[in-house]
């Protein structure tokens, strides 16, 4: 296969794999040749995901993950090494939501959102870092949110780690580009997931007219855009952010 | 079986990517050999994988030299 977008013989970790955009980029990254490890909070999240893997007819497992428990990140990581060989890509896809206007949220929603979508990303970062820079190969991509970028009322919280996020993603596109690490992020927009489908509808109207494209997109949509920066084709793409949001926020 | 002086030289060399000749026991990786900060932990994880072992950061921080690297390997690894 000389295909730009091969990720054949390629170790692929992406986390919060059950449902969602997670899902799908797990997929897409197994079609595209990669043996891919997707995680999920519970055991039966990780089985799960493991059926979805065999059903595509795809290499890898599911695993059962709680990325904000540092001894249990390090023990799966070294566990794929140990099945499956070091880990070359790492989509950080993780995260939850704490939403609370700022004035009512509380210290445990700021630290919950921050431990998971900021804290955690850096954690899993480090980890396969070693293995990569030995290889002197890897691709780290973070699934950050239009929210990093634009705002939005009511997650401060989530802005915060989004952002923290890009922020965290250049400064290491910079130290680790000498050994051919790129670290790259994509920002969705309103994609229709188990995430945005909590919106109230007055809210999702609302949403929907800002959006050039005029639809939510598809969890699909952002894995193509996962697939290009993690592919020999975006081997010169590091420390940006694709954002993928059919235009309702323009960078 | 090559002693543990020739294992620390061949390491720095490959990390470093210098030749052997030019590594002196008293060379500094930064200033002699010119390794960069990434370089020197490189270096650190290649002495752990060789002898098997794990250097605390704040050991690591101390091996600037090759010397110290054989001093530290052989203070520590001698059976």
């Amino acid at each position: 296969m000389s295909n730009v977008f091969s990720l054949q013989g390629q170790v692929a970790l992406v986390t919060g794999a059950s449902r969602g955009i997670g899902r799908a980029v797990l997929l897409e990254l197994g079609r595209l040749g990669a043996t891919v490890v997707g995680t999920a909070t519970s055991a039966a999240g990780a089985a799960d995901i493991g059926k979805a893997i065999a059903d595509a007819g795809l290499q890898g497992a599911g695993l059962a993950l709680d990325v904000t428990d540092a001894a249990a990140c390090e023990a799966v990581v070294g566990d794929i090494e140990k099945r499956f060989g070091a880990v070359g890509v790492l989509v950080n896809n993780a995260g939850i939501t704490r939403d609370n206007l700022a004035m009512r949220m509380k210290d445990e929603e700021w630290d919950a959102v921050i431990d998971t979508n900021l804290k955690a990303v850096f954690r899993m970062s480090r980890l396969v870092m070693r293995g990569m820079m030995k290889a002197r190969n890897g691709r780290i991509v973070n699934i950050t949110s239009v929210v990093g970028s634009a705002g939005n009322p009511g997650q401060a919280n989530y802005a915060a780690a989004k952002a923290g996020v890009a922020g965290m993603s250049r400064a290491l596109a910079r130290e680790l580009g000498s050994r051919n690490i790129t670290v790259n992020c994509v920002a969705p927009g309103f994609i229709d997931t188990d995430m945005t489908r909590a919106l109230p509808d007055a809210a999702r109207d609302a949403l929907l007219g800002n959006i050039a494209l005029g639809r939510l997109g598809k969890p699909e949509e952002i894995a193509g855009a996962v697939a290009f920066l993690v592919s020999p084709a975006a081997a010169y793409v590091t420390g940006t952010t694709l954002h993928v949001n059919g235009g309702m926020y323009m960078s | 079986m090559e002693n543990i002086e020739q294992r620390v030289r061949k390491i720095v060399a490959e990390q470093l990517g210098v030749n052997e000749s030019e590594i002196k026991n008293e060379s500094s990786f930064v200033d002699d050999l010119g390794a960069d900060s990434l370089d020197t932990v490189e270096l650190v994880m290649a002495l752990e994988e060789e002898f098997e072992c794990e250097i605390p950061d704040e050991e690591a921080e101390k091996i600037t030299t090759v010397q110290q690297a054989i001093d530290y390997v052989n203070a520590h690894l001698k059976q």
